[in-house]
């Protein structure tokens, strides 16, 4: 069955929609080359809100690198250092071994469950206000206006033919934003190493060539992603404004032209309105289009491009002040209240909408892995033991038919001072210790000095001549390492090891 | 060549001319950036096969003007190992076993070097863990037919055990009792039950009393009159637990009758004497190595 509409019949009273016919054959092609987005400077509120942001971040960034903090020993004195060659990250108080590297899992899960609460909350707050594509975009959009001038002096620059004058102003743009690229990129290295001495052999060219490599790549992204690429990052790169369609909601504060009172447009209004037409407050200045550093336009509604920076609701609230109609035609509000009015209701945002369930649930799981970390990093031993056993061969008869397993015994000491272990075998009748290496002595147990904040490995035989032990194929016993003549200030650490003792089958 | 080139209706790009199904190719330019990494490719290449290696002819492939090849890298990089280690290995050249031993770097060099001579070297008979077999010595315990201190372990690797091209190879012969007719069947039923007795196994009492004359009369002079063997001879200590061919009745019985010698090979001819020193102080630190012999 087919069933046709007779749309040349249908009455008179037809809703006016704005959709845009997204596949016309102008707008389908696969391929485009880009067209040159010249955003025009906002000014308002959340334009000095995103300054302040560039400042702060792009502050913490060049500055916590040099922040000093006085460790003990050996131990660098740099607050946060990500030390590769002697394995270890440092943050301020926090040392942490690269056996305990599920700390930085637990963060990236924080901030991974922090993402999904922030974007329920208020939608792509993170794309607008503080990913480094948008804040060193900015920050080269700045440049460029400094140098190039606004909008229209930039669009004008682009047409004109070549001259001296187009040409230096290129040059001094490109110069900048390549020195702001190389300070990227240059200090990224110095979360790596020591922030002062890396710097003095960065410049006297005695830096290890890995840093200078960093540099380059970092510098070529740099310069590419915020001077050439910028919204094509977001659009085409990252993966996250095609995550956000799952994080967001009907509560969701997202940057929303309010089409209720804003339609229908009129560039011409007191025209309109003399000649009795429904007028709605967007007098269709494109001031919202011109600010997009998306290069797309707001009244088309939530869009996968619109990264909610809300400039066009600053550039919006100037032109509402101008024409005396109250802000926020273009404004932070959810799809449900955007619903509401359009369907005549009066309804404003309140801060109920924050609480709901997903939000506590998100922020449950983000506060749980938080504490969870927190108190196992406050709880966590200083002390760690590893036990290696010889697998080749598995055990060894004596010439007394008594049964020798090998282990190598790793002790970590992780605390700041050097300290003394005593190792012994628990559990193991009749068994007897020997240290391989300088001294070759054997007992019962053995003090190990170990170093401040080192791992020390002993190679340790381990023989017994049991009839219990030797004629089985496996027996449990347990290595014991306790801590000898603790310092007052910390109580004495002690840790065990489950080990098996291997032993002839007896099918033999 | 086609004169008249259809143009697309909709998208006015030209087509190929290529027609499947009804469905025109369209004849778009390649993007760009992916033309300039072809060139960029094509111009990577040629300078490529100019520099290296490249084109295969019948006497071998062009070898480039650089002169660069895998096995001349090799050879440089295995030059380079060797300088950097040359300070290290003259002194194990210099020093003794002994001596080695006392110097911790040295000792860890050392071992690490033996480790992996010891891969190359000694795994077909001894095993990847050094722990042999039937007829090959385990190394990782305290039992030592020709000594256990890292001089006499050097000494065996040097010169090899019963290695007929080596003058000063350790040399013994076990007389092969049963098929030369020494001793009957009989008698060696009874000094293998003496034999038994010797590390505390179950053997029969009669025979067992019988065989210690026998014991003594043929045995005693190598294997020591307790039995605890002697390590001139390499003659194995039959107290002990640990059996090179077998530790049952039949087991002794067998090697009696007809003896298995093993051999070693002299390796003084086939690696240099850093390399032997360094095998010597892997294998005595396997766990049953015993004290440096004091003059």
């Amino acid at each position: 069955m087919v069933q046709i509409i007779n749309t040349l019949d249908a009455p008179a009273e037809v809703d006016r929609e704005t959709a845009v016919p997204v596949n016309k054959a102008e707008n389908r092609s696969l391929y485009a080359s880009r067209e040159a987005i010249h955003p025009k400077a906002a000014h308002g509120f959340y334009r000095r809100l995103k300054w302040t942001l560039v400042v702060v971040l792009l502050g913490i960034y060049y500055v916590a690198p040099w922040l000093r903090w006085t460790r003990p020993g050996d131990a660098p004195d740099q607050a946060i250092l990500i030390d590769m060659a002697n394995r270890r990250f440092y943050f301020f108080f926090i040392e942490i071994w690269p056996q305990e590297f599920y700390y930085i899992a637990g963060l990236l899960i924080m901030a991974g469950v922090g993402l999904f609460l922030v974007t329920s909350l208020f939608g792509r707050a993170w794309c607008g206000y503080a990913c480094p594509q948008t804040v060193w975009t900015d920050l080269y959009i700045w440049v460029e206006s400094k140098i190039e001038g606004d909008r229209n002096a930039r669009i004008r620059l682009d047409a004109a033919p070549w001259s001296v004058s187009k040409v230096s102003k290129r040059a001094f743009k490109m110069l900048v934003w390549l020195l702001i690229a190389i300070a990227t990129g240059g200090f990224w290295v110095f979360y790596f190493a020591d922030a002062p001495t890396l710097f003095h052999d960065l410049i006297t060219g005695q830096a290890p060539s890995v840093a200078y490599f960093t540099i380059a790549i970092l510098t070529a992204t740099t310069f590419t992603f915020a001077g050439f690429m910028r919204e094509q990052v977001c659009t085409y790169m990252c993966p996250w404004p095609r995550i956000q369609g799952a994080m967001l909601d009907e509560e969701s504060l997202i940057v929303t032209y309010n089409a209720w009172r804003g339609e229908p447009r009129h560039a011409g209004r007191k025209k309109a309105e003399a000649q009795g037409l429904k007028v709605g407050d967007c007098i269709d200045c494109n001031n919202c289009v011109a600010v997009c550093p998306m290069g797309i336009d707001i009244r088309d509604g939530n869009q996968l491009e619109c990264i909610n920076c809300a400039l066009c609701i600053d550039a919006c609230d100037a032109v509402m002040d101008k024409i005396g109609k109250p802000r926020g035609l273009i404004n932070y509000t959810t799809s449900e209240l955007y619903a509401a009015n359009v369907a005549g209701k009066n309804e404003h945002w309140s801060w109920r909408h924050l609480i709901r369930p997903r939000i506590i649930i998100y922020f449950g799981a983000w506060a749980g892995v938080g504490l969870a970390m927190l108190f196992s990093l406050t709880h966590r031993s200083q002390l760690d033991v590893n036990v290696v056993p010889d697998r080749n061969p598995l055990y060894v008869t004596l010439s007394d038919g008594a049964i020798r397993n090998g282990y190598t015994i790793k002790i970590l000491n992780k605390r700041q001072e050097a300290r003394t272990f005593r190792l012994s075998v628990d559990k193991l009748p009749g068994a007897t210790m020997e240290m391989v290496g300088d001294t070759g002595a054997k007992g019962a147990s053995f003090d190990i000095p170990v170093d401040a904040d080192k791992l020390k490995a002993v190679k340790i035989y381990v023989s017994t001549n049991d009839p219990a032990i030797i004629t089985h194929e496996r027996s449990n016993f347990e290595f014991k390492v306790d801590e000898l003549n603790p310092q007052a200030s910390a109580p004495a650490e002690t840790a065990t090891y489950d080990a098996l003792f291997h032993g002839p089958d007896g099918k033999e | 060549m086609a004169t008249n080139i259809e143009k697309d209706e909709v998208s006015g790009t030209p087509t190929t001319g290529h027609v499947w199904d009804g469905i025109k190719e369209l004849n778009n330019p390649l993007p760009r950036w992916w033309l300039y990494t072809f060139y960029g490719c094509i111009a990577f290449a040629l300078v490529y096969t100019v520099l290296y290696p490249a084109w295969p002819l019948p006497g071998g492939a062009t070898p480039g003007i650089l002169g660069w090849s895998s096995r001349g890298q090799f050879q440089q990089q295995m030059e380079a190992a060797a300088t950097a280690q040359k300070g290290t290995v003259d002194q194990i050249l210099k020093l003794s076993v002994n001596d080695i031993l006392k110097d911790p770097k040295l000792l860890a060099f050392a071992q690490a070097g033996g480790a992996a001579a010891f891969k190359v070297n000694c795994v077909p008979c001894h095993g990847s863990g050094a722990a042999g077999g039937h007829g090959y010595p385990n190394l990782n315990d305290d039992d030592w037919l020709w000594g256990g201190s890292p001089d006499a372990i050097y000494t065996t690797l040097k010169h090899g055990i019963r290695y007929a091209d080596d003058p000063d190879t350790r040399e013994s012969q076990m007389p092969n009792f049963g098929i030369d007719g020494i001793l009957t069947p009989d008698q060696i039923d009874q000094v293998a039950n003496y034999v038994m007795t010797l590390s505390g196994e179950q053997a029969d009492a009669g025979k067992a009393a019988a065989g210690k004359d026998i014991f003594a009369q043929n045995c005693a002079a190598c294997h020591g009159d307790d039995g605890k063997g002697n390590r001139e001879f390499g003659a194995p200590n039959l107290t002990d637990k640990l059996w090179l061919y077998g530790g049952t009745l039949a087991d002794v019985k067998a090697q009696v009758t007809k003896p298995h010698m093993g051999v070693m090979p002299a390796w003084a001819k086939r690696l240099d004497d850093a390399t032997i020193k360094e095998l010597a102080i892997y294998v005595h630190s396997l766990g049953g190595g015993e004290a440096p012999v004091t003059q």
